[in-house]
């Protein structure tokens, strides 16, 4: 996170509309009802393994408005999804859901961890993420299993991504 | 017992499943077959969408709704093998079938592909499917080698029990029970134990290798000083951490065991009489060597 402010939040480096930003993502919607119970904290997996990874913390950072803050933190993206907080929240802040709203939000702006090129890149070339090559269908051929082919066009259709874009040589660029 | 027409449904094997985890679908596909299900497959399926969702949630849905919109043609249920997939084509189906703005938008994008999602397929996890269109009393007569004397341990992983709106009171996320009635009903003991309801870890290994395996390792140790014959995983994902990064994960601990992983499906099969080699054992990188041993007699 950024650095810390021994004075405390200055008010005038809040965005107040970070928060409604946030609500009006898909799944974001939860985030306005938190009453910061800890519930989410208590129960996540991560925040026991990763230092500085907190549910709340997240949730009560973006209320506050500290767009940037939120929008850079690298632990924005240490949350696994395993819905256990979601379970677990009395007021249906469904935090798997908003952490993802802000991750797309950070994404929009280019904060996107490295993963996330890979991940584009693939898709669009194999319409999967693990490429399904020859060595792949003979070992499926030989237990007996159905070939499986890769149908990318409809993937960088949706994607909005060229053919021209994939090429190993404008991307070294 | 009466003669019932076949149960039919699509097979959705998403990314992993069929690079990686061939003996999991092996199993997967003789155990339907064995309990009367005709799992159909469709060539043009490719990823659900699901690792798109936290950097663009809105291609991640188009994804996911091509999927259901082909399923949809087909006019049958989806079944997938992989949690995930199946967790993000159901909460994506669920999120369409209550939201017509959303889907008019869903629409748009997929006309240009020749697609439209009418609402209304639904999606469950292949053992979720055989529990609810086939029942444990059923799967049980199938069963012709008992397996009292073993020891298995359940993990559900995240996305086969959560989100409960989503996937609608099959199991109790805090308390779960699916797998373990499943692996008693075969004659051997379902272990509990503390770490049972953990999560693999999986959803952060592209990010942190490090902690991930952090999280995977709870269950390995918890698991090391136990008497149990394999970990019994119902997704490719948990086997990537469980079984493909076992051995640098207990490296990283400064510890010396391996703990056997099996799938489900394949702990099904053997009940039913397969033999290991039709299941696929072959590819399991750490072995129930004493189960296998008793097959091989």
């Amino acid at each position: 996170m950024a650095e810390k402010n021994p004075k405390g939040v200055r008010l005038n480096d809040c965005d107040p509309a970070f928060k409604f930003q946030v609500a009006a993502e898909p799944g974001g919607e939860g985030i306005t009802a938190c009453f910061a119970c800890a519930a989410c904290s208590a129960r996540c997996p991560l925040a026991e393994h990763a230092a500085g990874f907190d549910p709340r913390r997240l949730i009560r950072l973006t209320l506050l408005g500290r767009r940037q803050e939120v929008l850079s933190a690298p632990e924005l993206w240490i949350c696994a999804s395993c819905y256990a907080c979601q379970e677990t929240c009395p007021q249906q802040v469904r935090f798997t859901e908003v952490v993802t709203a802000i991750r797309n939000l950070a994404a929009r702006q280019g904060q996107r961890p490295p993963s996330a090129e890979a991940i584009l890149r693939l898709l669009a070339r194999h319409g999967r993420l693990l490429e399904v090559d020859e060595f792949a269908n003979d070992r499926r051929r030989e237990m007996g299993l159905p070939l499986v082919k890769e149908h990318s066009e409809p993937f960088r259709q949706i994607l909005g991504i060229t053919g021209d874009e994939l090429d190993p040589k404008s991307a070294e660029k | 017992m009466s003669p019932r027409p076949p149960k039919k449904a699509l097979l959705f094997l998403g990314c992993t499943v069929p690079v990686r985890s061939l003996n999991y679908e092996l199993s997967a596909r003789k155990v339907a077959a064995a309990l009367g299900i005709e799992m159909g497959d469709r060539p043009d399926f490719g990823c659900c969408g699901f690792p798109l969702k936290s950097i663009d949630r809105a291609n991640a849905t188009v994804i996911a709704a091509r999927a259901l919109a082909q399923a949809g043609q087909d006019r049958q249920p989806l079944v997938a093998l992989c949690a995930a997939c199946a967790g993000f084509l159901a909460e994506t189906a669920h999120r369409l079938d209550n939201d017509p703005l959303g889907r008019r938008t869903v629409n748009q994008r997929l006309a240009p592909l020749g697609l439209r999602y009418r609402t209304g397929v639904k999606v469950r996890h292949f053992v979720r499917f055989i529990l609810e269109e086939v029942g444990l009393d059923e799967i049980r007569k199938r069963f012709t080698r008992p397996l009292a004397g073993f020891a298995f341990a359940p993990h559900y992983g995240c996305h086969f029990l959560r989100p409960s709106e989503v996937w609608g009171g099959f199991d109790d996320p805090d308390d779960p029970a699916s797998l373990a009635r499943i692996i008693e009903a075969t004659g051997a003991a379902s272990l509990d134990y503390p770490s049972l309801k953990d999560c693999c870890g999986g959803g952060v290994l592209g990010i942190d290798e490090s902690l991930a395996g952090r999280l995977a390792g709870v269950k390995l140790l918890d698991l090391a000083d136990r008497d149990v014959t394999a970990l019994v995983l119902v997704c490719p994902f948990c086997n990537v951490m469980y079984e493909g990064q076992q051995r640098s994960i207990i490296r990283k601990l400064d510890k010396d065991f391996a703990i056997p992983v099996i799938y489900l499906t394949q702990l099904l099969g053997l009940a039913m009489g397969f033999s290991p080699d039709d299941l696929g054992f072959r590819l399991n990188r750490i072995k129930p060597k004493g189960l296998l041993r008793s097959f091989a007699e």
